[in-house]
């Protein structure tokens, strides 16, 4: 074999490795699509059919029984209604960590990194009795603050790993111009970060959207997002999983399209610090 | 003049507007919680009839997965938030959150007709006489089985089976390598899941959770004989993966084709007899649960109830929408819309004395004769303290079921033996009521 032949089978072995890596990945979502698209019957049969007389009818009745402009408005003014508010706080605590460290900036990042480490489950009740005293049960205010504490850490950490990379030199030089600490961030950090920033926020969108534990618990119908409208399709007495597949979908398909449209951000910001 | 007139017609008009609009905006909105059950959909279906005669209240639904709904107006009514009006929740929490004043005693004046309501499904819902949750469907549980399957196998089954006897027809219609296996049961763990079939099967060998002074009593021969019979029957002709299935598994299984047998709650028979989700509908028969050694508590008793949070801010709305939901009248309603088949059953007297419901249900008569040889107050052959067929209506039963259920659902699995699950189990259960102080 020669060397060049050799190289063409990585290629095609690496390849193959990728492509089913990925398949395994997309299979439970290509599976929830093709499960709405059948009777509940059929959604349960052993052994699964792949090849089936598709209907719409469990699109139908989540429609009918789901507000679901409603719950897909509350996933979206709280997953971008955190993600902006996270990002004016994350930007310049990331700066001012990355360019002005002091002795204790590793110990803050790793204290934020650590409340990361505790189940949500474990302050629960505190939150709820605070949001119960403050009015803010099934209230989107709710939901936007907790989203964006529950976030910040990973923020902060995402964009201080960027700032850090970035040339304290060209800082310098705007200094050297008269330029301010804000006209640092604005006209300077900020135009270069715009590939981690877009891929931060969306990251943290993404996360937002998914989030179901306190989306559960704190709300009930004003402020229910999209995964609380997927739990009210599980059923303790009857069949429920072509419909669930149906809701969940529908709940996926916006998210799905819009990180289709920023691919190009997230696998930039993703991979940025991992070719240095 | 006229000029005058015109202006006072118009503000007069304005006026009546105003107020009209105002009424409209001031409506009550009570917001109900609830699970997403077939019986609880129809009901939000048909809320609009109920708006329409009440044009004064809106009614707002949550609907929730089930252990989501009992953590959620766990944590509202505990903390008395007021997040929701009216409440879903079953036969184990009614007692117990009527005793500590949680909920509202449902007001059964009037029309009501409470005599009606079915007298095990009322008594389970009551503390102390009085009623804290009215009932919206209940059940009990029962055997079905595929009498073609059965009949071949040159088999019968009858009301009140001994369990050996369910024993050789599952032997005689297993038949695994055509798919079909002879029984089916929970097997998943929870209090609800698996713990609700086995309770009800370890009563009926004798067994009981708690002696008269709270103790434990998970170790005795009576649980051994129980757990060692459920797990050998299930292990040889139960369906693969049977500690992971409960009532929805089953019932998946049990309308493809693939049990012979299948003892669950009698809810199910609307699901297997319907043909447009069961490919055995017509093949369906049933019988009242077996027995080993007494008929108590052979076979359990459960309520889907709407009950009220004493920290409701729209008490009389939230009344007025129980007494609704829960009357006869509600239960004539869905039989016109939907069909005598598709009304909620369990609750009652009336429903299973009307022609058009008997026609409709093939299985009315053993259903309600499970419903009624259910007696919560009664259903263990050595004394118990405790109130509930298949559950203790103690707040801390919900734990103590839950684990002791995981222990079982192990020795099914075969990670453990029998005496190892209920050793654990009763291990567990005596440190916890010793915590809470029953001894």
């Amino acid at each position: 074999m020669t060397l060049n032949q050799q190289r063409k089978l990585k290629t095609i072995l690496t390849g193959l490795f990728a492509w089913s890596v990925a398949l395994v990945l997309f299979f439970p979502i290509f599976w929830m699509f093709i499960t709405s698209f059948k009777t509940e019957l059929q959604a349960i049969s052993v052994p699964p059919s792949l090849f089936f007389e598709p209907t719409l009818d469990n699109f139908r009745i989540v429609q009918e029984r789901s507000d679901y402009i409603h719950h897909a408005w509350n996933s979206v003014v709280t997953s971008f209604g955190s993600t902006i508010i996270a990002l004016i706080i994350a930007i310049p605590a990331a700066y001012s960590m990355a360019f002005f460290p002091g002795k204790r900036t590793k110990d803050i990042l790793l204290w934020m990194l650590s409340t990361k480490m505790l189940p949500a489950v474990g302050v629960l009740v505190p939150i709820y009795i605070l949001c119960r005293n403050y009015g803010l049960l099934d209230s989107k205010t709710a939901l936007v603050i907790i989203f964006t504490l529950m976030n910040l850490p990973i923020i902060v950490w995402m964009l201080f790993s960027y700032f850090k990379d970035l040339p304290k030199e060209i800082l310098e030089a705007a200094r050297m111009d008269g330029a301010t600490p804000w006209d640092e961030v604005v006209k300077v950090v900020l135009p270069l970060s715009v590939g981690a920033i877009s891929s931060t926020a969306l990251l943290s969108i993404v996360l937002c959207w998914n989030e179901a534990f306190w989306s559960l618990n704190l709300t009930a119908s004003d402020a229910a997002p999209l995964t609380a409208m997927i739990a009210s399709y599980s059923s303790p007495e009857g069949l429920f999983w072509a419909k669930l597949s149906a809701a969940s979908t529908l709940a996926c398909a916006p998210i799905v399209i819009f990180g289709w449209f920023c691919q190009k951000q997230l696998v930039q910001g993703l991979t940025f610090g991992a070719v240095k | 003049m006229k000029r005058l007139t015109k202006n006072t017609l118009t503000y007069a008009v304005s006026i009546t507007a105003a107020m009209t609009a105002a009424s409209a905006f001031s409506a009550t909105q009570i917001t109900v919680a609830t699970v997403n059950n077939g019986h609880m959909i129809e009901m939000q279906k048909l809320t609009p009839e109920f708006e329409k005669a009440n044009p004064d209240i809106k009614v707002k639904w949550v609907t929730l997965e089930e252990g989501v709904l009992r953590q959620n107006v766990t944590q509202d009514i505990a903390n008395g938030s007021g997040l929701y009006d009216v409440m879903t929740i079953g036969m184990y929490e009614a007692p117990i959150w009527g005793e500590r004043g949680w909920l509202q005693a449902v007001d059964t004046s009037g029309n009501y007709d409470e005599k009606d309501i079915l007298p095990s499904i009322r008594g389970g819902l009551s503390y102390e006489g009085t009623m804290y949750a009215a009932p919206f469907y209940g059940e009990s549980s029962m055997v079905m089985y595929r009498k073609d399957l059965v009949k071949a196998a040159g088999m019968e089954i009858n009301d009140r089976d001994s369990w050996e006897h369910i024993r050789d027809v599952a032997a005689a219609v297993n038949n695994p390598e055509k798919g079909i296996y002879g029984i089916c049961l929970r097997g998943k763990a929870g209090w609800g899941d698996n713990m609700a079939f086995m309770t009800a099967m370890a009563n009926s060998f004798g067994a009981r959770w708690f002696d008269e002074n709270w103790k434990p009593q998970l170790e005795t021969s009576e649980w051994k004989n129980a757990v060692s019979f459920y797990v050998d029957l299930l292990t040889k002709y139960g369906p693969p993966g049977s500690s992971s299935n409960s009532f929805n598994e089953n019932l998946a299984l049990f309308n493809e084709g693939k049990c012979g047998m299948w003892i669950d709650a009698t809810i199910a028979a609307s699901f297997v007899t319907d043909p447009k989700q069961s490919k055995v509908a017509d093949k369906v028969g049933f019988a009242q649960s077996p027995y080993a050694v007494t008929e108590k508590g052979a076979n359990w008793l459960w309520a889907w109830a709407l009950g009220i949070p004493a920290a409701t801010k729209n008490a009389e709305a939230a009344q007025k929408f129980v007494r609704w939901a829960t009357s006869k009248e509600y239960i004539q309603l869905v039989g016109q819309k939907n069909g005598w088949a598709a009304v909620p059953t369990g609750t009652r007297t009336s429903t299973y004395e009307n022609p058009k419901f008997q026609k409709a249900a093939v299985f009315a008569d053993a259903e309600l004769k499970a419903i009624n040889s259910a007696d919560p107050t009664d259903s263990t052959l050595k004394p118990s303290p405790y109130v509930g067929v298949q559950f203790a209506a103690i707040p801390e039963f919900q734990a103590i079921g839950t684990t002791t259920g995981q222990m079982i659902s192990g020795a099914l699995s075969g990670s453990m033996s029998v005496d190892q699950a209920l050793k654990s189990a009763n291990t567990s259960a005596d440190r916890q009521m010793r915590q809470a102080g029953y001894y």
